[in-house]
């Protein structure tokens, strides 16, 4: 394997069966391990029965999250209060509340979040209402795979691929030479002979940006609200419709009181997928021309600028931003759960 | 995988100690006292002083991509035929970001190649870093003073410099020269008017420079080389080092010269964006287009680095008499002898066992800098040992010439060797502004300058 | 709209029932507007993808000066987008096969992970255990990128807090596993909510049911009620594949340096080259890497029936 000669294709199909093979053999050693354990804890009765079966199947979830988000939060919190510049910086030491004072005094970083904030309010109304809307009009329908399909399309694709496929639409060439982005083409056809330069044109960048955002997740709250919809009791549309409800009373006394909760869960999943995704901003614009926000910010300040403290400052800034929310969420549920 | 390489380190270690020996010993001859090291004959002989670590793997990661990559693998085949050494290379785009990672996380690979001294010197901070071995600070004597200085941190050498690409380049089309009369210019004087007159020549989107400073995540950095070969041929080597050190500022009245410099070539209505429109258009345009307009008689020149040759369309003829060609900016100031701005990587080692350290010291010879020249066109090596004739490449050749000058004044990339917060933040960010949103010198400069890292 | 009362089209020997029902309601209310609205939505969902699919078709230099609809005024065919994807660098085979290698377990994984904590939440009340479950919900705020260090390190050195030993180096890096546990580690808050809140709302007679039968907590779990929450394990399964499948941050940071192992996504940035050189590969290679998340929707979409949350509705 020293050299770089192509392998024989033998060979190679030999590795893919070999790495097929490993993940078959991890899965089935998980699986196995459960069984064995379930097996074992099964044979359990009496006083610990209950505890036991909470440790193990609680277990592993409490595990992993504290590893992966807990620990790491209390990290990233701790480092906030430092003046840590790079990773594995070792002369660091506590500033107190510097970095929190410089994010809200900054005047760049005042403008990024009061983007996000935007973004926080437009992206998930809209993605949600489109998709609200499509999964309305196709629970109605007999034939909706392929605009089920089509809408559900985006949601699939890479935020990178979405960055590609979204600067065939948002080019700017001059208006004198062959247009290679659809918006400008379609703008100089109606009329428009001098449509700006859209991506560097604050503040619509901006909202051009949302766009793309909203075309991803819309698919994602259609399907999740499609199916909702799908399990409302057909005799419960049936009898609303025989006392006389129709169209948008029917949708707004039956239909959208009996899909709150997927609304609200959908609502909230939009919204923080919103906070957390950096990616178009990042691929578009990289931030540039007053399009940055809270999470690209934060990850520049980390990774790319050398600024570790001022970017976990962010981070809890973040973190703080969807407390609301999750407050809000939690009522909700906790209300929800009385009921039951 | 790693935990087995891990063994194999330690291991090896008593065999490292030996081999440091014979290099440091001279000749790479059989005479090893060591019974574990081989004797390797024929064509093999020459890795001689490699030799003893057959079987080990050693991981690289870098930021080269493919197809380059495939180049670099294919120039060290011979050597890990002969010396049983495995190199893994592995590249990634988002490199300055993974890298930090991987080494904080305890995860670093046996060696990095840095592109930038700024990343370097935050590596050595971290205490992550191994000192190289005798024989290849032995061969950084190869290299200029200069070359050594951004492979170092505080005076200490850490790192040998592995490829160079010339800045200081502008492209054009000959065939469109010839046609028009224009002559490549030799000062900066002569420049300026020649802009002017073919300003006067051309019509429509038409102009004499193009330019395009998009570039992703790295969007702003074509600009921030104008404006370092400005300020490197009007204010000279001095400087430029005090500029990176920031003893002289982007407020201080040498750089607002420079910019102001820049502002009257790269920011002028009437030279720029040809082919693509107004000023603002360098900022939405990649830096991989910028230069596709000569081809079509819409530009006239494009300042960009010799790595630029890749970006032409297959079948574009490179050279004095082909389709496109590069010629040396001149430097504005007459004061300054041949600036050459320039840029390179850093071989740079997070582990010290034996089979690292022999690729380390391989990389850093002549020998393997003759064997990528001799693989593909399109890779300069600023090593003073390597073999000159076995350059075919037309703007290798003019790179090299330059790069290996020891009378040019060579500096490295600025905004590769300023702090980070400055040189792929603030800095790149600041350009996209001075040439998207139409911002002033001045607040760019002041922009930043308040970005510089205070403690 | 021109409907027909339901009323109208009862079946004079039986009540229509099941599929036959659900079909003459769903008939009932579809109208040629609403059709409209949903094919122009379509429409519009579609077009910038069209763009990327038809330069993924055109050559580099007509990609990159005229716009895509030029193609259906003057077509011009290049497959060589396609052959560089497909043939460079030993090919695509083998990283389609390392995405499968890294999506798969990292969508079974926390599966049942999920579902064994969800099942714990609803069905095992004890003190504290509603903390819990929304300590839990409100982790889904922790941004990924926090977390690449403090996981490096674990799995590099294992857990230590204040120097001492907590668990000890998992001897994980550079495997597969520890992108498949990245990944259930960061799906977990969602996985665990939407799970618990279907496996809640499962009748508690059956349950109830089965526990008089003397089946313990855990057989309960493995024989009520995995398989009954089948339609919202599927739903999570897509969404955790389609994830997992376009991730690229998490498979670089943890992903062995050797290049056999890139999944498709790191292939792909590598293949746009050094300083994107050749973006014009990222069409073709987009469209191939779209193609199996896309199969996996189309084939598990019909248990969207019963579907995510469905739970959340009385039904």
């Amino acid at each position: 394997m020293a050299t770089s000669t192509p392998l024989l294709a033998s060979s190679a199909l030999g590795q893919a069966a070999s790495t097929l093979l490993g993940v078959i053999e991890a899965i089935g050693g998980f699986i196995a391990i459960l069984l064995i354990v379930f097996f074992i804890a099964g044979r359990v009765t009496g006083r610990l029965q209950k505890p036991l079966a909470i440790l193990i199947t609680l277990g592993p979830a409490l595990l992993l999250v504290v590893i992966g988000l807990v620990i790491p939060a209390i990290e990233t919190i701790n480092l906030s209060f430092k003046n840590q510049q790079f990773l594995g910086q070792l002369d660091t030491k506590y500033v107190g509340f510097k970095n929190y004072t410089y994010a809200f005094g900054d005047s760049y970083t005042q403008h990024t979040i009061l983007r996000t904030l935007l973004w926080l309010l437009i992206v998930p109304a809209l993605s949600v209402g489109v998709g609200l809307l499509a999964s309305l009009l196709m629970d109605r329908m007999t034939h909706t795979g392929l605009p089920k399909t089509l809408i559900f399309l985006p949601t699939a694709i890479s935020f990178v691929g979405a960055a590609v496929i979204w600067s065939y639409v948002y080019n700017y060439v001059d208006p004198r030479n062959p247009q290679t982005g659809l918006l400008s083409e379609v703008a100089i056809k109606l009329g428009w002979h001098n449509p700006p330069n859209w991506l560097i044109t604050a503040p619509l960048n901006t909202f051009l940006e949302m766009v793309i955002m909203i075309w991803i997740q819309a698919g994602f709250a259609m399907v999740v609200l499609g199916a909702a919809l799908k399990s409302i009791p057909d005799e419960v549309i049936e009898s609303a419709r025989l006392d006389g409800a129709e169209g948008f009373k029917l949708f707004r006394t039956i239909q959208i009181p009996m899909i709150r909760n997927t609304l609200i869960v959908v609502i909230t999943t939009v919204m923080i997928t919103t906070l957390k995704v950096f990616d178009i901003v990042f691929t578009i614009n990289n931030g540039n021309f007053s399009t940055d926000v809270l999470a690209r910010q934060m990850y520049a300040d980390m990774f790319v600028t050398s600024q570790v403290s001022r970017g976990a400052a962010l981070a809890v800034i973040i973190f703080v931003c969807v407390i609301p929310i999750m407050y809000f969420n939690i009522r909700q549920l906790r209300s929800e759960r009385e009921i039951r | 995988m790693k935990n087995h390489k891990r063994l194999l380190g330690i291991a090896a270690s008593g065999a490292a100690l030996a081999t440091v020996a014979a290099c440091s010993s001279g000749s790479g001859g059989g005479g090893s006292t060591a019974t574990n090291i081989p004797t390797l004959t024929g064509d093999c002989a020459k890795y001689q002083a490699y030799a003893g670590y057959s079987g080990k793997t050693v991981t690289l990661f870098g930021s080269i991509l493919s197809p380059e990559s495939d180049s670099l693998n294919s120039s060290w085949a011979d050597f890990s035929k002969c010396t049983g050494i495995t190199i893994q290379y592995s590249g990634s785009n988002t490199f300055e970001s993974d890298l930090p990672v991987k080494v904080n996380g305890g995860n670093a690979p046996d060696l990095a190649i840095i592109p930038q001294p700024g990343l370097l010197q935050q590596m050595v901070q971290t205490g992550a870093v191994k000192k190289p071995p005798a024989q290849t600070v032995k061969n950084e004597d190869n290299w200029s003073a200069a070359w050594k200085s951004y492979g170092s941190v505080n005076g200490t050498f850490y790192a040998a410099p592995m490829s160079a690409n010339m800045k200081t380049l502008v492209w054009y089309s000959p065939k469109f020269f010839q046609d028009h009369g224009y002559t490549v210019p030799t000062t900066w004087a002569d420049l300026m008017s020649l802009s002017a007159k073919m300003a006067k020549d051309m019509t429509g989107t038409s102009k004499p420079w193009c330019g395009g400073i998009g570039s992703g995540t790295a969007s702003g950095w074509p600009a921030t080389d104008w404006l370092e070969e400005i300020v490197l041929s009007s204010q000279g080597g001095q400087v430029y080092d005090d500029w990176i050190s920031h003893k002289v500022k982007f407020s201080d009245p040498q750089i607002q010269q420079a910019m102001q410099t820049v502002q009257g070539w790269m920011l002028n209505p009437a030279w720029v964006n040809g082919g693509y429109g107004g000023v603002k258009t360098i900022a939405t345009t990649t830096f991989q287009n910028a230069g596709l307009p000569i081809l079509k008689n819409q530009c006239g020149m494009l300042q960009q680095a010799s790595f630029y040759e890749a970006q032409w369309p297959k079948g574009t003829k490179v050279g004095p008499d082909g389709d496109v060609f590069a010629f040396y900016l001149p430097p504005v100031s007459s004061s300054v002898t041949t600036p050459v701005e320039g840029g390179g990587e850093f071989v740079t080692a997070f582990a010290d066992d034996g089979a690292t350290q022999a690729v380390q010291n391989y990389l850093s010879s002549p020998e393997w800098a003759d064997s990528r020249i001799k693989v593909a066109p399109g890779w300069v090596s600023a090593n003073e040992k390597v073999d000159q004739s076995l350059y075919t490449d037309p703007i290798d050749k003019l790179s090299a010439k330059y790069l290996a000058d020891p009378n040019a004044t060579f500096r490295f990339d600025a905004s590769d060797a300023m702090p980070a917060a400055v040189g792929s933040g603030a800095e790149w960010k600041a350009m996209v502004d001075w040439f998207g949103s139409g911002k002033s010198i001045k607040d760019v400069a002041a922009e930043i300058d308040a970005a510089w890292p205070t403690s | 709209m021109t409907t027909t009362p339901v009323a109208v089209t009862p079946a004079p020997q039986e009540p229509l029932k099941g599929q036959a029902a659900v079909k003459a309601v769903r008939k009932t209310f579809s109208s040629p507007l609403a059709s409209a609205i949903v094919a122009l939505i379509a429409a519009v969902w579609t077009i910038p993808t069209l763009g990327l699919f038809v330069n993924s078709f055109r050559s580099k230099t007509d990609g990159a000066t005229t716009g895509w609809w030029n193609f259906f005024i003057h077509p011009s065919f290049s497959l060589s987008g396609y052959h560089d994807v497909l043939f460079n660098e030993g090919g695509l085979i083998q990283p389609l096969i390392n995405s499968l290698a890294i999506t798969l377990p990292a969508t079974i994984i926390p599966i049942f992970i999920a579902s064994m904590a969800g099942y714990a939440l609803a069905w095992m009340p004890f003190r504290g255990s509603d903390v819990i479950f929304f300590t839990l919900f409100a982790l889904q705020v922790v941004p990924l990128q926090m977390a690449l260090v403090p996981l490096q390190k674990f799995y590099t050195h294992g857990l230590q807090l204040f120097g001492l030993t907590i668990i000890p180096s998992p001897h994980l890096n550079g495997s597969l596993a520890q992108i498949w546990l990245s990944h259930t580690m960061f799906s977990l808050p969602l996985a665990v909510f939407l799970l618990h809140n279907f496996i809640a709302q499962l009748p508690s007679s059956l349950i109830e049911a089965a526990r008089v039968d003397g089946a313990s907590y855990l057989r309960i779990f493995q024989s009520v009620v995995l398989p009954l929450s089948m339609p919202a394990i599927a739903s999570f399964a897509i969404f955790q594949f389609l994830w997992v499948w376009n991730d690229l941050l998490v498979a670089k940071t943890f992903g062995g340096s050797d290049p056999a192992t890139q999944p498709v996504t790191a292939r792909m940035a590598n293949l746009v080259g050094n300083f994107g050189a050749h973006l014009e590969l990222l069409a073709p290679a987009g469209f191939l890497t779209i193609v199996v998340p896309l199969i996996v929707f189309l084939a598990l979409q019909r248990y969207f029936v019963r579907g995510l949350l469905a739970g959340s509705v009385k039904g």
